[in-house]
This record gives structure tokens, C-alpha cells and sequence, in this order.
């Protein structure tokens, strides 16, 4: 797989058969097929080394010996790394961060899809590859639901403690409460007592009652079983509690985090007053779950249907299609369920792609993932009266510092009845982030539905503004800024 | 246990990079952001309004929150940046300036 061939800007670049963008399971599993199939691939990955969210692990330096002690399935990513390497129809492009795709006019040879990305993580070099088929494999982002005092240091993402623990072997503090709601909270927590943490408790807002209403999806995906458990006894091994139908509803600390409140939430989520009680700590790790990051696709009309969670995902045909001819995708974009579906789908959209039949293997393990993956989204979604722990002065868009009471007057005095008008009215959401860390929240808040719509947002990643005064053609800059 | 002892890392030698003047390890490998937490630093920016302490969040490049002047170049996702011998990271109040404009 030879590494970095992108061209520099304006280069005439090699139109590849298909490109994929990011080198998570899907796009690894689907690079891998495509290449087997005989088509030549652009794997174009934001991140630095392959593998994605799941695969995530230690740079080359830290020399580590054992790095699937981090890991379930390590194995598998291990061989498909390096058949990945060894093949020559492969092109990896690491650290390129696509901001915006061009789509391509199917059956016109002279008219490839183009992918605008940026180098480096100071994003300060440009490069565009061209594609006849693109396949979308960004993965998703986690949710978070905020509360009072979330925006202390030593308050980190769930997701986050896990990455930068599997990457760099790092810890955020000694003694980590991890809360919110879905499984990663129990990978995370699992990661780290083992990493040497202490987890003095697991805070999760749902009863986990919602699973036993789906049986047969569960009795259907034994390995996820396994692996739910294999967590689970590592935790009760040490000692970690879990909190079910409770949440943290305040972090306490003036410069660091170093206290919760956690309360028993009700049905609907709201705290249950006289629960509250508080647990030392010197770290928090959160999420709500996962929402797929789509934004790329639904730019250029790419199709959505909304989870049981409210999330939306890239609406699929059976072959992966999206709405969009010549875009495909696979993985956390068509609907959060996992690495393992991950997998399956890239393999399915590669023989899309290459004009074959889908693989029998792939297409039964979808199905039952899918199954599952619906079950699990229905079991964590975030309960109506959540907003009830938000306080007027906490504030929900980090980047911009908005409070809730400001999106609440937005709403209530000036009539905002959309996440959109309460974007523009209070800047909510309109941050660096452009959206990712709040939005759900916003959304929310603003009476705007469930755990958080396609809202869309024209860059996939901020930009710095000269490249996108270079960039000529359909895509027109002062129109696809951000409202 | 820690997490180096957990997966057997043999790390080469430490590299030192300058934390507001003060001199901290960061292990070969290992990101900006990584060396602070491993040396007990969770912030390393206030903001803009409210002048309040912020450090990495999300941890992968995705929440702007771990920004800070590297090298004299500010809003830096220290997330994102590899250690180098001799990088000198800065404290950022408020915005440092626009750089990464949207
Ligand atoms: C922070 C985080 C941590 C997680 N940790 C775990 C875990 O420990 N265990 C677990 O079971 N699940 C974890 N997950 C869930 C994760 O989604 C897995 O189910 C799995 O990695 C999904 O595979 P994927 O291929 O769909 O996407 P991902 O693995 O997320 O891969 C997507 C890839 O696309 C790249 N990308 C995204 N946008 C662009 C762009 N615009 N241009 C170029 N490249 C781009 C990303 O850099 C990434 O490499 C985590 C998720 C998150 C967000
Ligand atoms: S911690 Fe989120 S961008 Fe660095």
C-alpha cells in the first residue's frame, strides 16, 4: 500500500477506481475487497495511521509489544493492515481530511468525482483526488448531553479517554467516573481500570430494561454478548459499580474537576430530587453515544433516514447505494452499530462497487447487526425530560460560550421554534466545532426533535479561507460558508 | 499497573518540550495534548468570554477545545500534534488570532 501519493494542488492526479474516505473497519474492509476485486483505491484518512475509532492504537515510538491488550479483535485488523500493505492497487493518504466532495458525473470518464482535503493536522497543505465511485467510511462523532460544570478540565469525552489512551497510553486523572449512556461506556471503563485507573463508578441513564424487549436481536449476536460481557466481568473482577437510571447532573472543581453529583433519573429521565449523592473523582469521561458523521453525503443531497435514537444516518440500498449515484457508504454513516458491521458493509459496498454479487457471510452478519444496532440506539436514547438537569448558565456550545438560558429566551421570547433560528439568534453551534460537540443539545432544547438531525453543515471540517478562495468551479466559497 | 506496563511499551528516550517555560516529557509517539495529561496538565487555553479554563475533550481533532500557541502559532489542536523535541506550547488566552477562520 504505498503511502502519500496525493498531488499537490493542481496536479494531475490519477483517477482511481474508487475512493474511500476513512480507514476505520469499514473503509479498511472495503479498501481490502475492492483491491482483491481488482479495482485500484484511494483510502483517504484524516488520521495519521489506519484503523479508525476501533482500531485506534499506540504510535510506533512508544514501542508498544502488546497492543491488543487495548483490543478486542486486534487480530483482524492486524491482517488486514497488512495485506492493505503489501497490495500495489492500494494508495493510502494519511492525514488528508476531505472538506468537500465534488460528485462525478457516472459513465463520464472525464468527469470524476473530485475530494477537496486538506494535509496535516495544522491543515495547512491542499490535495484532490479523483475517483470514479466514492464510498463514504467517516465513521461518527459521540454525543454528549451537557450539565452543569461539563466544561471543566478533566471532563472529557468518553470516546476521547479512549483514544488517547489506546494512541498516546495516557490517563486524564487517577480515579475517573465515566457516565452517560451506551456501550462505549463500559469499553471505555474497561480500558481504564486495566490501564491502572480507578473507576469509582459507571453512571448510565438508562435501566438497560430496553434490551430485554429485543431478545432475538440479542440471542441473534452472540459475539457482541460475549463482548459486552467480557467487559462486564472485568469491571465486577474490579470492583466497578454501575449505576443504571442515573446520570451525573454536576461537575464541581473552579479549575479542574474533582467531585460529581449523581442523581437516579426517572423514566423520563428527569432527577429524582433527594437522590443526589456525590463521588470524588479527578476526572469524568462522558457520551450519549454515537451520531453519524455524514455531512459530505448530505451536502449533495445524499438521502437520510432518522434512527430510533433521532440520530440520522445515510439512507442505503441493499449494495450500500446511497441516494447519490456514484456514493456509497458503510459503517457508522448508514447507522451506528459497531466495528463488526463496520466490516461487513465494506465488504458488501466493495462488490457494489466492482459490479459483483454480495458475499452471503457479509450479508447475514449485516442483517443481524442491523437488527441489533436498532435495539441498542432504542435502549440509550436520551429521555425527553433531560433537559431538566441543564441549568439557565450552563453552557451548551462550548465553543461559543452560549448558555442555556440564552437558547431557552431564543425559544420562549423571541419565538425560535428550529435548531437553525437558534443557531443564528445565539450563535449556538456556529463555533469551531461547527456543531459536533452541541448540536444534539441545541436541537433539543430548541423543541427540534430527538438525539439530533442532519443539520447541515457545508464544511465537513473548518477550513482555512485561502484554500477555499482557490478552489474554482461548482463549489462557490461565499456561498458554502456557514449561514 | 499503567497503561505503558499494560501493553508491554519500550518507549525510546523521553523528548522534553517546554510547558509555559517549564520543561515536561513527552514520550516519543505521544501528542502535545498526551504529554501534559501525562504530567498531570488538563488545561491550556482560557476562553474567549468567559476567560475559563479549557483542555482537550474529545481527544481526535473534533472539539477545537485543546488549542494553544505552539512555536508561536496559535490555536493549535494539541490533540492532533506530535511531540517534538523542543516545542515550546503556550498557555492561549482568548483567541490568539483567527487563523482557523470558517
Ligand atoms: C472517539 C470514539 C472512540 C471510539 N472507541 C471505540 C471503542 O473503543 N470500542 C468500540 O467498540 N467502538 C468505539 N467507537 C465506535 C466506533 O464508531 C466503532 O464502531 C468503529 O470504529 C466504526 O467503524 P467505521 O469504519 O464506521 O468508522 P471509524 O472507525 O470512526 O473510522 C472513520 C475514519 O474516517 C476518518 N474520517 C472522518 N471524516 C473524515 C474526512 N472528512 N476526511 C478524511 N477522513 C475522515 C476518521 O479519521 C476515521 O479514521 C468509538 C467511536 C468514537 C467516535
Ligand atoms: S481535544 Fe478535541 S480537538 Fe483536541
Amino acid at each position: 500500500m504505498p503511502t502519500s501519493k496525493s498531488e499537490p494542488s493542481g496536479g494531475r492526479a490519477e483517477v482511481h477506481d474508487l475512493a474511500v474516505i476513512g480507514a476505520g473497519p469499514a473503509g479498511l474492509a472495503a479498501a481490502d475487497a475492492a483491491a482483491g476485486l481488482g479495482l485500484r483505491v484511494a483510502l483517504v484518512d484524516a488520521g495519521s495511521r489506519p484503523g479508525g475509532q476501533y482500531y485506534r492504537h499506540p504510535a510506533p515510538g512508544l514501542g508498544a509489544a502488546r497492543p491488543e491488550k487495548l483490543h478486542h479483535g486486534w487480530a483482524a485488523f492486524a491482517r488486514l493492515r497488512a495485506r492493505l500493505a503489501a497490495s500495489p492497487l492500494v494508495d493510502h493518504l494519511p492525514g488528508h481530511h476531505v472538506w468537500a466532495a465534488e460528485a462525478g458525473v457516472p459513465g463520464d470518464g472525464e468527469r470524476p468525482w473530485r475530494l477537496h482535503a486538506t494535509r496535516g493536522p495544522e491543515a495547512g497543505d491542499r490535495a484532490t483526488v479523483l475517483a470514479r465511485a466514492v464510498l463514504l467510511a467517516t465513521g461518527a462523532y459521540e454525543r454528549h448531553l451537557p450539565f452543569p460544570g461539563w466544561t471543566l478540565p478533566g471532563v472529557v469525552t468518553a470516546g476521547g479517554a479512549q483514544a488517547m489512551l489506546k494512541s498516546s497510553l495516557v490517563l486524564p486523572g487517577r480515579r475517573i467516573v465515566v457516565s452517560g449512556s451506551g456501550p462505549l461506556l463500559l469499553a471505555a471503563a474497561s480500558s481504564l481500570v486495566s490501564a491502572g485507573a480507578e473507576v469509582p463508578a459507571i453512571v448510565e441513564a438508562t435501566s438497560y430494561l430496553g434490551y430485554a424487549r429485543g431478545l432475538p436481536a440479542l440471542a441473534g449476536n452472540p459475539a457482541k454478548l460475549a463482548e459486552g460481557a467480557s467487559h462486564g466481568a472485568r469491571l465486577l473482577r474490579r470492583g466497578v459499580r454501575l449505576r443504571r437510571s442515573s446520570a451525573v447532573v454536576e461537575a464541581h472543581g473552579t479549575d479542574r474537576v474533582t467531585a460529581v453529583t449523581v442523581a437516579r433519573l426517572d423514566a423520563r429521565w428527569k432527577p429524582v430530587p433527594g437522590s443526589e449523592r456525590r463521588i470524588a473523582c479527578d476526572a469524568l469521561a462522558i457520551g450519549h453515544g454515537l451520531v453519524p458523521q455524514i455531512e459530505l453525503a448530505t451536502e449533495l443531497g445524499a438521502e437520510t433516514v432518522t434512527g430510533p435514537d433521532g440520530a440520522a444516518a445515510l439512507k442505503v440500498d441493499a449494495e450500500q447505494r446511497t441516494s447519490v449515484p456514484g456514493l456509497w457508504a458503510a459503517g457508522e454513516t448508514c447507522g451506528v452499530g459497531g466495528a463488526d458491521l463496520a466490516l461487513a458493509e465494506g465488504v458488501l459496498a466493495a462488490h457494489a462497487v466492482a459490479g459483483r454479487p454480495a458475499p452471503a457471510r457479509e450479508t447475514a452478519t449485516r442483517r443481524r447487526r442491523r437488527a441489533f444496532a436498532a435495539l441498542m440506539a432504542a435502549a440509550h436514547a436520551p429521555g425527553p425530560d433531560w433537559t431538566s438537569w441543564v441549568t439557565d448558565d450552563t453552557d451548551v456550545c462550548r465553543c461559543e460560550e452560549v448558555p442555556a438560558g440564552e437558547i431557552r429566551a431564543a425559544v420562549e421570547e423571541l419565538g425560535a421554534g428550529d435548531a437553525r433560528t437558534v443557531k443564528l439568534l445565539t450563535r449556538a453551534g456556529m463555533g469551531w466545532c461547527q456543531g459536533r460537540m452541541c448540536g444534539p443539545a441545541v436541537a433539543c432544547l430548541s423543541g427540534d426533535g430527538g438525539g439530533g438531525r442532519a443539520d447541515s453543515r457545508p464544511l465537513s471540517c473548518p477550513v482555512p479561507l485561502a484554500q477555499l478562495a482557490q478552489l474554482a468551479g461548482p463549489v462557490e466559497p461565499e456561498q458554502r460558508r456557514r449561514d | 499497573m499503567d497503561p505503558l506496563d499494560l501493553v508491554g511499551a519500550e518507549p525510546g528516550p523521553a523528548r522534553t518540550v517546554l510547558f509555559d517555560g517549564r520543561p515536561v516529557p513527552a514520550l516519543p509517539g505521544q501528542t502535545l495534548a498526551a504529554a501534559l495529561w501525562a504530567d498531570g496538565v488538563l488545561a491550556w487555553r482560557t476562553t474567549r468570554g468567559g476567560g475559563r479554563p479549557r483542555g482537550a475533550f474529545c481527544g481526535i481533532g473534533q472539539c477545537f477545545d485543546c488549542l494553544a500557541t505552539v512555536n508561536g502559532r496559535p490555536n493549535q489542536r494539541l490533540c492532533l500534534l506530535p511531540a517534538e523535541h523542543g516545542d515550546t506550547v503556550t498557555t492561549q488566552e482568548g483567541h490568539g488570532h483567527a487563523d482557523l477562520e470558517v
